[in-house]
């Protein structure tokens, strides 16, 4: 572990290599954690099979570039694709849990985890994957640090994509009333607001980012069927350490996470890169609750 | 439930516990695998059920316990880091006493481990309210697993052979089986006492309304770590019990199996009735029984249909088979139905 830190004292030049690495993947988990901050502050549902919806994205690029047709093309088609389909998990699933207790969602949502990865297991086998783009890759500083082209390409649609959705957000019909809604549904509901709509178009939208970035990720890093609990866990620990309806909490918090994992992975060794999400998850968890509790004194 | 009626179902399933493993040998591992479940739902249902605390991450002291227990049993007669690097190459000698005394030893470590690590942790997580606390004990579970499959100390990723029964198959079988029926008894004993104590209600009470209890002089943190401790202690020693059975443990597949057996308790208390004594005993035998049954004939589609009988019971049928029965016939439990209108 020492040696591994004395490697980065002594060669400065891997620093930018595990920055650039954690920023690119840093970016597209924020795309993903913005979802789950939409469907949390507009319907109040966590969703935990938001990791799986990125995985399915990722498969859909895979599915593509294994036919013939460039797994860039898996953006476009994850996003339609995975917005039909997050219609129909609302319309069978999320609309009958929406108004229970919270754990229901949390619950019928892990369930619906556990069906999704088993499909995706089923379908396309348990190896990990990843879609080629097949760009050039680029060498910086005398061969040093590398720097995959699609990666550049992948970091320019994230923004160009979270610039769309915050767009629509401001500037739509749909938009307004999402945001109507998020700040009080029985008001808007008294608007003339059909809510149950709004939150079908919210589901479907977080499903099709989710599936926009999830086509990024099988580009710029690998997909595997069960993968998707950690990039649940990681949106949830963006989102919560952010904060939702908090855009640049969610971005800054994205990239801090992806640059975090890819230093503790290469300080801690390859096998505590999970543990590393999962321990910021934890501490991201507690630090809040020191938060809460200077607000309130509990009874101990 | 009523408790006449509620005594009347403990001589029938004593019976069968006691008779099932000499009329079906061949049955068995399922029924002492059975019992195990049983044991899992109960204790999910200590915090899920009766405080309104959703853990999806109990198996963490299952995990606790079985290496607990595992190192207690080769101290015995082994050094344990040299036991576990060599990964079962290394020739060990030790007498029965010493077999046995390691497994009671274990069996009591493993117990008091878990239920100490859960007071400790209690500290940090019991802050976190509702889906919070989910993914929170979620994440815990996972840690749990993926920071045991990097300790060298315990044999890392590559795991732990158990120390072997010195006697036949059988009489391990039959030990075993014994050892799993009678934790689920003592389990279900406990749990049925406890819950008739003040400690019973003032869990009722934090899930009913934690912050009124709290302003009712309940000191709920101190309720609520002891609630987790007890659903930890005995998860602990079906871990160690678990882990002897199998004669192997490998940290990510057997010891913190938190998608299968984590996922299981949570399913069959919710099938069974959240909330209710008898509610997760009939989950955890209906669950078993169809898994046991249909699982081989659904040739790799089973995790498919686990999750949608996860969905499709929190979806459509929530109150679980208990509470259904409660809500049909309120008479034989003892619930006074309020004027339901002259007409009746």
């Amino acid at each position: 572990m020492f040696d591994n830190i004395m490697v980065l004292v002594a060669a400065p030049v891997f620093n930018i290599q595990l920055l650039l690495d954690g920023l690119f993947i840093g970016a597209t988990y924020a795309l993903a954690a913005y979802g789950l901050a939409l469907v949390w502050g507009v319907m109040n549902v966590k969703n935990l099979a938001q990791g799986d919806f990125v995985i399915m994205g990722g498969y859909i690029a895979w599915w593509l570039g294994n036919h013939g047709i460039h797994p860039l093309w898996g953006v476009p088609v994850a996003i339609v694709f995975m917005f039909g389909f997050g219609w129909v998990v609302y319309v069978t699933i999320i609309r009958r849990v929406i108004d229970k207790e919270l754990f229901t969602s949390l619950l019928a949502t892990f369930g619906l985890a556990i069906v999704l990865a088993q499909v995706l297991n089923l379908l396309f086998g348990p190896e990990v994957q990843t879609a080629n783009a097949g760009f050039p890759i680029l060498s910086l500083f005398d061969n040093a640090v590398t720097l995959a082209q699609i990666k550049i390409i992948a970091l320019i649609l994230c923004a160009l994509l979270a610039l769309a959705v915050v767009l629509f957000m401001k500037k739509s019909r749909m938009g307004q009333a999402i945001r109507a809604t998020a700040q009080d549904a029985r008001a808007a509901r008294v608007m003339g607001i059909d809510t149950d709509k709004v939150y079908a178009f919210t589901f479907s939208l977080n499903a099709a980012i989710c599936g926009a970035a999830g086509a990024l990720i099988s580009m710029i890093w690998v997909i595997q069927p069960f993968y998707g609990i950690s990039h649940s866990i990681r949106s949830f620990v963006i989102v919560t350490a952010a904060g939702f309806g908090n855009l640049p909490g969610v971005i800054m918090a994205g990239l801090g996470l992806g640059v975090m994992e890819n230093y503790g992975g290469f300080v801690l060794g390859a096998e505590f890169q999970q543990v590393v999400v999962v321990g910021l998850l934890l501490i991201v968890l507690v630090w809040r609750q020191f938060q809460q509790h200077k607000l309130r004194r509990a009874v101990i | 439930m009523n408790k006449k009626f509620s005594m009347k179902l403990h001589l029938p399933v004593l019976l069968f516990g006691l008779v099932m493993p000499f009329l079906f040998p061949s049955l068995q591992y399922q029924i002492a695998t059975l019992w195990v479940m049983i044991l899992f739902a109960l204790t999910w249902d200590v915090m899920g059920g009766q405080m309104g605390y959703n853990s999806l991450g109990n198996i963490f002291f299952f995990g606790i316990g079985m290496y607990a227990s595992a190192v207690v049993q080769i101290m015995q007669f082994a050094d344990v880091g040299q036991y576990t690097a060599a990964q079962g190459v290394l020739e060990v000698q030790y007498s029965n006493t010493q077999y046995f005394q390691g497994l009671v030893l274990g069996i009591i470590a493993s117990g008091f481990v878990a239920a100490l690590s859960a007071v400790l942790l209690g500290w940090t997580v019991f802050g976190l309210r509702g889906p919070y606390f989910a993914i929170g004990t979620l994440g815990l579970a996972l840690a749990g697993g993926e920071l045991m499959g990097t300790w060298e100390w315990v044999g890392a990723g590559g795991g732990i052979p158990m120390p072997v029964f010195p006697y036949s198959a059988q009489a391990k079988g039959m030990t075993f089986y014994f050892l799993c029926f009678i934790a689920a008894v003592v389990t279900f004993a406990t749990l049925q006492w406890v819950y008739t104590t003040r400690f019973g209600l003032a869990i009722n009470a934090i899930r009913d309304d934690e912050e009124k209890a709290e302003a009712m002089g309940i000191y709920t943190v101190r309720y609520k770590t002891i609630g987790w401790a007890i659903s930890a202690f005995f998860l602990g020693i079906s871990g160690a019990l678990f882990g002897n059975i199998t004669g192997f443990i490998e940290p990510l597949e057997v010891a913190f199996p938190t998608v299968t057996f984590g996922i299981f308790m949570v399913a069959m208390t919710l099938l069974g009735g959240k909330g209710t004594l008898w509610g997760p005993v009939l989950g955890a035998v209906l669950f078993h029984t169809l898994k046991e049954v249909t699982w081989t004939y659904f040739l790799g589609w089973q995790w498919v249909a686990l999750g949608m009988l996860i969905i499709i019971n929190v979806v459509f049928f929530q109150q679980g088979i208990m509470g259904w029965l409660m809500e049909k016939y309120p008479e034989k439990f003892g619930i006074v139905v309020e004027d339901k209108g002259a007409s009746k």
